[in-house]
């Protein structure tokens, strides 16, 4: 894991140092509320509808057993005993006062994290594969890349007061599990045919109100060039993006009004320029980083108690069988603690539960964990004679659900319980669905399965990319919930469509039910996924089932 | 008045020549001293090959969130200007370090602005080559 130099330490400092000055600053009215406004967001500070969040970065999902103990700290300690994760790798308190926000700051820096531009209007939290160092199909560790680029994006003096939010994620694997289409900026980390590693760059990515997939703006960047290429993206960026109007300002518009070939044209332009203010430490760095991030120190050791538990205990192998993972070595499993036990908010932790997954990351996991975009917590490398114990102190917490990529391992966002935004409930959604489907026990035969819910159209609940998506509005002050379907975050990218007229409060989770079993008529085997169905099928059977009233009517 | 604000605090206006818009560029060409104003939404390729002839260019904030006279002050410098650049208009003390790294000699901002920000605020973030990733990653 990557450890803070003194340089890293000194800077967090500082910049904690600054932001206590900020919070006295505005309480005497040296900086309007316009002015602290963006000034506490890129510390993480939002202004939620009943208090104020600060919202952790998590960077590139990567932390330890102390870092984890330290966040179930500050809940108990400032806010109210639990922490809620989020789909881009970081964690929420949601009840904290503004005055105790410099010493939740100091508490992080503590343990070297911190809450650098997990909002406004500059370069976000970096983010990254949860299965990192631990995955099969991956080229390298991706997460050294993103280190080095989560330190040229801090404090970045050029980039800090942007026209828009600006997201970047990094990956290396074939398969994508960072959402790198959906991304301003993403960074696919491949190999040639010559055999030589670089990067793909991808730009315009992005949900909201006009979802689009990111487009390829460089196929194949020598690795000395990522800095100088990416800064020169956001150069063009500054410039060129539009300020007029909030909902035209992310990148995905600047792309999509001006074309790609014109973009790169000048970023390209920009990158000529910038390319020789970079004299080559920024690769030394690298090397760097990367020696943070070694192989775990593998155990060699029989693998009987894992095999015998999984013969003789049901619960055990149906926990193995739905949140294991492949690990690179073949003694080794990811495990996936599921955060969305039916009925519970997904995404969200107790101090507890923190404390829990922390010592056994510490015993038994190498001292790692992972923070999903999914929102689950994950133990990237455990010897498979450890998972029974694992398992059984999970359990005595709660957080041993069987559920990991099936119908109730849902993404929401928090929703009209928390977000100022929001024009509609999430949260209640999933419970709903999540506590439906247990009750059917189909969640297994239906298998993958992944829906997502978001309380506006901001979609930071992902819908666009859920295989079944799920948006609530607001229409004449009454929530009402569209379906989108057949979206997918993965490598092969695609925005859901619209099904049809939207669903009330008390009809919405009806109406997956009929969708999902649905389903499970249309499909040709029990191996057809959801996704698969629909891709074969097209939409139409699944609007039938939707729409049963439609179906009658034309009918007659 | 407005007021200068340096490394070394507050100052006053020691420019007596005047500032041109863009635009009124090629009329002034003989003048012994030339100053330009330059818009937030301004392309600074426009100044190609004029760099030379100038002494100051002052770089418009029409409010401190827009943030695009800090790319305009990285591209004076790549492009050569290695005259005075000054940020004008609102541009908080918060915003100091990164108006110097990005090439600002100065920020010019307005009485009010000053009463309200004190130079104290300012000289907290004269520091600004301190703590500098930027930098770092270059060097």
């Amino acid at each position: 894991m990557y450890k803070y130099n003194d340089f890293d330490e000194a800077f967090i400092r500082a910049r904690t140092a600054q932001f206590r000055k900020q919070v006295e600053r505005r309480v005497a009215g040296n900086l309007t509320e316009d002015e602290f406004k963006p000034l506490r967001l890129m510390n993480g500070l939002y202004l939620q509808l009943h208090a104020y969040m600060l919202r952790v970065a998590i960077p590139y999902g990567t932390l330890n057993a102390r870092q984890m103990r330290q966040l179930a700290y500050i809940a108990d300690k400032w806010d109210r005993g639990y922490g809620h994760f989020t789909t881009r790798q970081n964690i929420q308190f949601n009840w904290p006062r503004l005055t105790d926000v410099p010493d939740m700051l100091d508490a992080l820096a503590d343990v070297e994290m911190h809450a650098n531009q997990t909002s406004g209007n500059t370069i976000r939290n970096v983010t990254s594969d949860h299965f990192a160092g631990a995955a099969v199909d991956e080229i390298e560790d991706p997460r050294p890349v993103a280190e080095l680029l989560r330190q040229w994006s801090t404090d970045h003096p050029e980039f800090q007061f942007l026209g828009r939010k600006f997201k970047i994620a990094v990956g290396a694997s074939e398969h994508d599990r960072a959402v790198l289409k959906a991304h301003d900026l993403a960074v696919r980390i491949v190999r040639n045919d010559a055999g030589e590693t670089g990067y793909e760059i991808l730009v315009g990515g992005g949900l909201g109100r006009t979802p689009m997939i990111g487009k390829v703006l460089h196929p194949f960047l020598p690795r000395e060039d990522l800095l100088p290429y990416v800064e020169a993206v956001l150069t063009v960026y500054n410039t060129l993006g539009r300020r007029d109007n909030k909902y035209k300002a992310r990148i995905k518009i600047t792309v999509h009004e001006n074309g790609i070939d014109t973009i790169r044209a000048l970023v390209d332009e920009q990158f000529a320029l910038i390319r020789p203010t970079f004299s080559g430490y920024d690769q030394e760095l690298l090397e760097e980083i990367r020696a943070h991030f070694p192989e775990p120190d593998y155990v060699k050791a029989p693998l009987d108690a894992f095999e015998t538990a999984y013969e003789n205990d049901p619960v055990f192998r149906s926990w193995a069988d739905t949140n294991l993972s492949a690990h690179t070595n073949p003694d080794y499993a990811i495990a996936t603690i599921s955060l969305k036990k039916h009925g519970q908010t997904p995404g969200d932790a107790t101090s507890e539960q923190m404390r829990v997954m922390a010592d056994l990351a510490e015993a038994f996991a190498h001292d790692e964990l992972r923070i999903s975009h999914e929102q689950n917590v994950i133990l990237p490398h455990v010897h498979k004679s450890h998972l029974p114990a694992i398992h059984a102190r999970l359990k005595a917490v709660g957080l041993a659900t069987a559920n990991i990529g099936l119908v109730s391992d849902i993404i929401a966002c928090p929703g009209m319980d928390y977000c100022a935004l929001a024009t509609a409930r999430s949260i209640p959604v999933a419970q709903q669905i999540a506590t439906r489907f247990d009750e059917l026990k189909l969640e297994h035969e239906i298998g993958e399965l992944k829906i997502k819910i978001s309380g506006c159209i901001n979609a930071c609940g992902h819908h666009h990319m859920g295989h079944i998506g799920i948006l609530g509005l607001d229409r004449a002050g009454v929530e009402n919930y569209q379906i989108t379907l057949g979206g997918d975050g993965s490598e092969n990218a695609a925005i859901g469509e619209r099904a049809g007229p939207g669903f009330a409060y008390d009809e919405i989770v009806p109406a997956i039910e009929r969708l999902v079993l649905g389903y499970l008529d249309l499909r040709e085997s029990p191996e057809e996924t959801f996704l698969q169905a629909y891709r074969r099928l097209g939409a139409e059977p699944f609007k039938a089932v939707l729409y049963p009233e439609a179906k009658t009517k034309n009918a007659a | 008045m407005s007021v200068i604000v340096t490394d070394t605090g507050f100052t006053t206006e020691d420019w007596t020549a005047g500032f041109i818009p863009l635009a009124d560029l090629p009329a002034n060409d003989a003048a012994p001293a030339i100053a330009v104003d330059l818009a937030s939404d301004s392309d600074p390729a426009a100044l190609a090959g004029r760099l030379q002839d100038i002494d100051m260019i002052r770089v418009d904030f029409p409010s401190f969130a827009d943030g695009r006279g800090f790319t305009i002050a990285k591209r004076l410098r790549q492009m050569g200007f290695q005259g005075r650049l000054r940020a004008r208009g609102h541009v908080i003390s918060d915003q100091y370090a990164m108006a110097r790294r990005v090439g600002f000699d100065e920020v010019e901002i307005s009485e009010e602005l000053a009463a309200r920000q004190p130079e104290a605020e300012w000289l907290f973030r004269a520091d600004w080559q301190a703590n500098d990733y930027q930098a770092r990653l270059r060097a």
